[in-house]
């Protein structure tokens, strides 16, 4: 657990933002705190989720730094959402893997790519590792399809079981908090905002990126990030379906489905993270804690090496290094999916759940307000 | 970097006014250099505090749910400053308010649309996303893109004013050192004396002491009082002030919006000597804040105590400080350093005096003086709470007298040929008593403007 609780912090700031409202248009954060003036527990940790770190509340505020009152909401929700993740981090010796962000990843990557590439060195006769393989099947002869697809669904696995268990926790001290149970308009509208990142625009003009000038690079990068994401995981499920129903082995041609949505996937996922690691790097760092950097460069250097390799991977699959790069690859992508509950990334999870909470609530505000008129 | 020693137009103050004065001047093609007293993370003055703006509109439009015509408009300020707004003046600040949003936005600043839903009802005023914080980042931020030269903790000291022209400009570094500019023009727009307590203390004698500053502790008047010892005519009665009742507990500077108290009409309100002395239920507009501020002045020690028991204060909105509470009536008044027996007294003689309504809002006193002529219930349901309550500044109501061209009148008759001043320096002119929300901000913004084309026209051709 972090050392001191940030929830005391996030409750005082949140006292005065509701005595204040400046801010209620860039974003659903503080209009949500107004109508949850007891400011709980619960409360505080659903806004910390509402909040998408847009920072443009610190640089509006009249009370920032170095006002007495020293109100910096993005900080300090920041802070209470790594407490959460922590807190809810299941099961609960693995929730020091978030403490310690960057040094987990780091461990974590190179256990996963010691295992794998020893696997292979020593398992695969090295007349096969170091030949240059082509046509059918040639990944599948240095590490066998079945093991690939068992490497990397385990810890998959395992993961959205973790996730889910940490969702589920959080979804109970809402309903017992008195939460609306959402209907199917609220998962829609949740729907939206989480894919248009409505939350991260900053009302209209933009974020504070990098300082008090409004941009809308984050949330761009954001996208490419995730639409990234997105082609290399479509890529995937494309080829099993290729090799399963179809009888199609890999490697497929540069042309060929896969192969071009890997490739445009891994490229837009290299932007991204470059991207936002300038930022990251670049930004300052007033409303963001050091915790919360060092959790997001490591995740951005994880999804770095997950793209890189795979990009490696495509380039050099004809030649005797394929086989090196598809173990590397592969641990790569085993460490990402192991740390999908104990990173950065599991910020996706809590969010979506927030705006779904947020879109029950709204709806219900709005039916209420309409039945009082 | 040190100043430009002649610049065509040298702007003091860093809040609206400077701003738009800055960039509207800086666009007509002058060589602008704006001095901002405070440092950078303090900049803006009071325009840090404020959220929205009156502006003249014929139609509901995104910002705001009606029309407000020129004319009403124009009526609106005749009657809240009881007919003392200089006409001429009136009709520029009306006429140029209609086109503030547009020309906002041409500066990057982003306005709050009503569709949000999350905005209280306006028809006369729009607001401002994220605030006047957030505008100030954007104005500065367009002022800089455009090539005004931005200075921070250089206060302008000596306005220079000889005769009827700004020659010699005395201004202070951020070492305290003394240097000299000779620019084109002049224009001042560093705000009122309001925060400068000699001259609190000079209007106000002992009663300075206990006035809590709403805004900026950089608004200290300095050039604006040495202007009118070198011949610029003042105008309104620096005995005056708008005050609001806020939380006597706030820091004495910059303690902004969120400090004033708001719930007057759920409870009772006494002063020091557990006495009531005005109808809390009497006026629930948002006007109160200042009809309790000017009567807290004149309190021994301009100190009083808003009495709410449970059901009242758990009705209240969110407030900075929390209220000081206590079991019973007795326990509050030691609490809070008053007589307990006559906190008891007042309270009894007022609970019987309650008259309920129809509708809570119809709840009154009968046989009290003074009555409480609405909202009012019996205070009876344990715990009790307080807010101590203290008058806070906004603005004064003297300033400099100016032309329609915000040219500096002279006490000797005429204007200064190449001094200017916009927002709350001139505002008297507008407003030498009373007002209404958004007014402020509406004469920075059309004064500043106009004051920066005119200095760029006096300079350029
Ligand atoms: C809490 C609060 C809420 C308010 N809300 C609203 C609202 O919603 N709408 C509205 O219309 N009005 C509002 N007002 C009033 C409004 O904010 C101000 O009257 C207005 O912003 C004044 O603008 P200005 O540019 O004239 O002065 P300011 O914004 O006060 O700027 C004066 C500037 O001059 C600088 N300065 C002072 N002396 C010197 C010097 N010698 N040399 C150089 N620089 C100097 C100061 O540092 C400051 O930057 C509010 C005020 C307060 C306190």
């Amino acid at each position: 657990m972090s050392s001191t609780d940030p929830r005391a912090e996030t409750r005082r700031v949140l006292a005065i933002c509701n005595a204040c409202g400046y801010c209620n248009g860039f974003c659903d954060v503080f209009e949500s705190a107004r109508l949850r003036p007891a400011l709980t527990d619960t409360d505080l940790e659903h806004l910390a989720h509402l909040c998408h770190h847009c920072r443009n509340c610190l640089y509006a505020c009249q009370y920032a730094p170095p006002h007495p009152f020293a109100v910096n909401v993005p900080r300090a929700l920041t802070a209470l959402r790594h407490h959460a993740y922590v807190r809810h981090a299941w099961p609960r010796p693995l929730a020091r893997l978030l403490v310690h962000a960057p040094a987990s990843a780091l461990l974590v990557a190179l256990a996963t790519i010691v295992l794998v590439l020893g696997a292979v060195l020593t398992l695969v006769p090295h007349a096969v590792l170091f030949a240059a393989h082509q046509g059918p099947g040639a990944f599948y002869a240095v590490i066998p399809w079945g093991w690939m697809s068992l490497l990397a669904a385990l810890p998959l696995g395992w993961s959205l079981l973790a996730v889910a268990v940490s969702l589920r926790r959080v979804w109970r001290e809402g309903a017992s908090a008195g939460e609306p149970p959402p209907g199917w308009r609220d998962w829609r509208g949740a729907l939206a905002d989480l894919v248009t990142l409505r939350n991260l625009r900053g009302g209209g003009p933009g974020c504070n990126d990098l300082d008090d000038r409004p941009s809308h690079w984050r949330r761009r990068l954001h996208h490419t990030l995730l639409l990234g994401l997105l082609g290399c995981l479509a890529a995937t499920t494309i080829a099993t379906v290729y090799h399963h129903l179809l009888g199609l082995q890999a490697p497929y041609p540069w042309w060929s489905l896969p192969v071009v949505l890997g490739t445009l996937g891994g490229l837009a996922m290299t932007v991204a993270t470059l991207g936002l690691a300038w930022l990251t790097l670049r930004a300052d760092p007033t409303p963001s804690t050091s915790a919360s950097r060092g959790a997001d460069a490591a995740l951005l250097a994880l999804l770095a090496a997950v793209a890189l390799s795979g990009l490696a991977l495509l380039g050099w699959r004809a030649t005797a290094a394929m086989g090196v790069l598809l173990a590397l690859h592969l641990a790569t992508v085993i460490a990402f999916f192991l740390l999908i509950p104990y990173s950065k990334l599991v910020h996706g999870g809590y969010r979506a759940l927030a705006l779904l909470r947020e879109a029950a609530a709204r709806r219900r505000r709005i039916r209420r307000a309409a039945g009082d008129a | 970097m040190t100043p430009d020693p002649t610049p065509d137009v040298l702007v003091a103050g860093g809040g609206t006014a400077a701003l738009c004065a800055a960039i509207s001047a800086r666009r007509a093609g002058a060589r602008v250099t704006l001095l901002e007293q405070a440092p950078r993370a303090r900049r803006g003055g009071n325009t840090r505090h404020a959220r929205n703006f009156r502006y003249a509109h014929d139609t509901a439009n995104a910002l705001s749910s009606g029309p407000y015509p020129a004319a009403t408009f124009l009526a609106d300020l005749q009657g809240v400053t009881e007919g003392g707004a200089d006409p001429q003046l009136a009709r520029r600040l009306v006429e140029r308010s209609a086109d503030l949003p547009a020309w906002l936005g041409g500066c990057g600043v982003a306005l709050q649309p009503r569709a949000g839903g999350v905005l209280p009802p306006s028809r006369k005023t729009a607001f401002l996303l994220g605030g006047g914080t957030a505008m100030i980042n954007a104005l500065y931020a367009e002022a800089e893109r455009l090539g005004v030269t931005i200075h921070y903790q250089y206060a302008l000291e000596d306005p220079g004013l000889d005769g009827e022209r700004v020659g010699r400009v005395g201004v202070r570094d951020p070492h305290g050192a003394t240097l000299h500019l000779a620019p084109g023009a002049l224009i001042l727009c560093s705000g009122g004396p309001h925060a400068n307590r000699d001259w609190l203390a000079r209007h106000w004698g002992a009663r300075a002491a206990g006035i809590l500053n709403r805004g900026t502790p950089y608004s200290e008047g300095r050039a604006l009082l040495r202007l009118l010892e070198q011949g610029a005519e003042p105008i309104g009665d620096p005995g005056r002030a708008h005050l609001v009742a806020i939380d006597g507990r706030s820091p004495v500077d910059d303690g902004g919006i969120v400090t004033r108290v708001r719930c007057m009409p759920a409870g009772i309100v006494v002063d020091s000597a557990c006495r009531r002395f005005l109808d809390e239920g009497g006026d629930t507009a948002s006007t109160r804040y200042a009809r309790w501020g000017q009567r807290l002045i004149d309190c021994p020690d301009q100190v009083a105590y808003l009495v709410l028991d449970t059901p009242a204060w758990q009705s209240a909105p969110p407030s900075l400080y929390p209220p000081i509470t206590a079991p019973t009536p007795e326990a509050l008044a030691v609490r809070l350093g008053l007589d307990p027996a006559a906190l008891v007294a007042t309270l009894a003689a007022y609970n019987a005096a309650v008259r309920p309504g129809e509708t809570p809002e119809d709840g009154h006193t009968e046989g009290l003086e003074p009555p409480k002529s609405g909202h009012a219930r019996v205070l009876d349901t344990p715990p009790f709470a307080a807010y101590p309550m203290r008058p806070g500044i906004t603005f004064g109501y003297q300033g400099l007298a100016v032309a329609p061209d915000t040219r500096v009148r002279l006490t000797r008759g005429g204007v200064a040929t190449n001094l200017f001043a916009a927002g709350v320096a001139m505002q008297p002119n507008l407003i030498p008593r009373g007002y209404v929300s958004g007014l402020a901000l509406a004469i920075g913004m059309v004064f500043g403007r106009i004051a920066g084309e005119e200095a760029a026209n006096h300079v350029l051709n």
